[in-house]
């Protein structure tokens, strides 16, 4: 699969997500400079992590107006995966793709620690081979990362089953003391109404190999691959 | 002229830079603060010869699009 992943100035988890998705799960991946106005013949797109812009005004304010994030919104339009990662999530919800706003975390500090992670549900491109019951053990790194909506939003977020990874304990509970920013909800990740587009704070693509304390993550990047099989297979059928 | 933009954390959201900073007034000695909000300033210098009425719309646009995030904040924009 080709897989686009975004560089904006002061993106710093491009290379990781890179290294994931060509050295771990030999994947076909490229970089896609912010001014660009093209994906070329991407089948995903991932908007990594970092500080786009230095996280001036709003983290993701200004890099949602960035020429290339006009070819992933048309992308989105049409169909395509697209999945955001931390300042990524951070981008697409500012961008319109994912409801809802990242704001500072509740403690005002920065965390960068392994959480645990419930998968809500395996009916999404970004979930579906994540076995039942697994909890995914993957690092955070952020400052603004507690997730909020308004209660209306809330609202068809759970009745759309688009809540799609909650923080929780090592036993699969979801405390507050397993909420390690305040989000609502213990929302970690949620998609939209369509379902091919999400966002976690949490990076998996940091968490793809035993050396690295876990390789949880290789689930979510597997599901969108099985996803995209599936997406061929159907379109050949 | 000058525009001003002040931008403020909507009271649905959790604001913990403004509890923090009434916390610390309060342990100041500071009596009689409710609550602190902490948001953003922003100030805009327009060429000269701007007309007030379009600026104001345009700034509207701005602030409503980009400046702030409506789902988070709230804004107010004088022009002057």
């Amino acid at each position: 699969m080709n897989f686009s992943v975004l560089q904006f100035p002061a993106s710093n988890c491009d290379q990781d997500v890179i290294h994931a998705l060509r050295d771990v799960l030999g994947q076909s991946a490229r970089y896609v400079w912010h001014k660009e106005t093209s994906l070329g013949d991407a089948d995903a797109v991932i908007v990594p992590g970092g500080f786009s812009y230095g996280d001036y005004l709003r983290c993701g304010a200004i890099a949602r107006f960035s020429p290339v994030m006009q070819a992933v919104k048309q992308f989105a339009d049409h169909g395509g995966l697209v999945l955001g990662i931390c300042n990524g999530f951070q981008v697409l919800t500012e961008a319109g793709l994912l409801p809802g706003a990242l704001v500072r975390n509740r403690d005002l500090r920065f965390h960068c620690e392994h959480i645990f992670l419930k998968t809500v549900t395996p009916d999404s491109p970004f979930t579906n081979k994540i076995p039942a019951g697994k909890l995914l053990k993957i690092p955070i790194a952020h400052g603004e990362g507690c997730y909020f909506a308004d209660e209306e939003t809330l609202a068809k977020l759970k009745a759309n089953n688009q809540i799609l990874w909650q923080y929780c304990d090592v036993n699969g509970n979801l405390t507050d003391t397993a909420n390690p920013n305040g989000s609502l909800l213990n929302i970690a990740g949620v998609c939209n109404e369509r379902r091919n587009v999400a966002g976690l704070m949490p990076h998996p693509e940091r968490a793809c190999e035993p050396l690295l304390g876990s390789d949880d993550g290789k689930w979510i990047l597997e599901s969108i691959l099985a996803a995209l099989e599936n997406k061929i297979a159907a379109k050949a059928a | 002229m000058k525009a001003k933009i002040v931008i403020t954390p909507k009271k649905a959201v959790v604001d913990p830079q403004g509890k923090t900073v009434r916390n610390a007034l309060e342990q100041m000695g500071y009596q009689g603060v409710a609550a602190v909000h902490v948001g953003k300033y922003i100030e805009i210098e327009l060429a000269p010869g701007t007309d007030k009425g379009a600026a104001q719309q345009a700034l509207n646009d701005a602030a409503h699009k980009f400046l702030s995030n409506p789902i988070i904040e709230d804004y107010k924009l004088e022009i002057e």
